[in-house]
């Protein structure tokens, strides 16, 4: 697996920080970190840069995990990039909606490093 | 969320009232048997896990129920997420600036002590975790309610008042020697 390029978004520099961590100790080999704290600054990021991975929040100011996803699927270098949400937010009805506008998969918060390593590393790998 | 902060003579004030608002305002009305089961719940057991949930994963430390007479706590960092949808309500948590500040520190590691910023963040995101927390252990609930950002408040001399003006709910822990409240205050 090659070091990946990653960008964490997230209103939260703490949560930020916090899933940095978790990805390192879940072994993935980071490269670099992007972080952005909305999804308005997270589409710029994806537009300008290549990335491997994203993990993004919902509840964001000025615009949501959802929408970014749904946005970011129409950025042509971008829409095979694995996008993970992490949120607290994780009734049934979010998650088929996530994935429905192309969500790679989901972890809800709180959540361990182990959590991380099994959903996240299999999608970088597949 | 609503919000009102209104200054009175050294004190302030903040009324808190919480609508469908945000992405998942959509879900509200999806829930057809949340209300039954909601009013089935323990509020202030499922509260007390989700808070021991979220220090368990996300702090790395242990709560545990400050033992009886509950000490007296005199919060100034104080922070709060509105519920709304089949549930309305607010979780708030309150605590010193002291006990924010080494929370944040043991999310973040005991090198990044002292950052007041990084408390007020940190603060915030475990009121949000445990409101979460607290939404899904609620059968029915994760789907029919959604949750606002948090707003994190800090200084001396404030009263929290919720406009909820319905059941009171409230947990006070121990935490490496510091007071802790979590609190749930429901819509009547």
């Amino acid at each position: 697996m090659k070091p990946a390029r990653v960008l964490i978004v997230d209103d939260s520099s703490v949560m930020r920080k916090i899933v940095g961590r978790s990805l390192r100790q879940a072994g993935l080999d980071v490269l670099q970190v992007l972080e952005a704290s909305n999804g308005s600054e997270a589409l710029s990021l994806a537009r300008e840069n290549p990335l491997d991975l994203i993990l993004s929040d919902i509840n964001m100011p000025l615009m949501d995990g959802l929408e970014f996803v749904r946005q970011l699927r129409c950025i042509e270098s971008a829409q095979q990039t694995p996008v993970v949400m992490i949120t607290t937010e994780a009734g049934e009805a979010h998650v088929v909606q996530a994935l429905s506008l192309g969500a790679s998969g989901y972890i809800r918060k709180p959540f361990t490093p182990e959590q991380i390593k099994e959903r996240v590393i299999p999608l970088l790998r597949g | 969320m609503d919000q009102a902060i209104t200054a009175e003579p050294e004190r302030v004030r903040i009324h808190l009232s919480a609508r469908a608002a945000g992405p998942g305002a959509q879900a509200v009305d999806k829930a057809d048997g949340a209300e039954q089961s909601v009013a089935q719940n323990n509020w202030r057991e499922e509260l007390a896990q989700a808070s021991r949930e979220v220090f368990e994963i996300m702090v790395g430390a242990s709560l545990t129920v400050a033992s009886e007479p509950v000490p007296l706590l005199v919060p100034d960092f104080a922070a709060m997420v509105g519920i709304a949808g089949s549930l309305c309500g607010l979780v708030s948590v309150r605590t010193t600036t002291e006990c924010a500040r080494r929370i944040a520190a043991k999310m973040l590691g005991d090198d990044e002590v002292g950052a007041a910023e990084a408390a007020q963040d940190a603060f915030g995101e475990v009121c949000n975790m445990i409101a979460g927390s607290f939404k899904g252990r609620i059968s029915g609930l994760a789907d029919a309610c959604a949750l606002s950002v948090p707003t994190v408040i800090f200084g001396r001399d404030f009263t929290l008042f919720s406009l909820a003006r319905g059941e009171h709910h409230e947990v006070t822990f121990e935490f490496e020697g510091n007071l802790l409240c979590v609190s749930l205050d429901l819509h009547s």
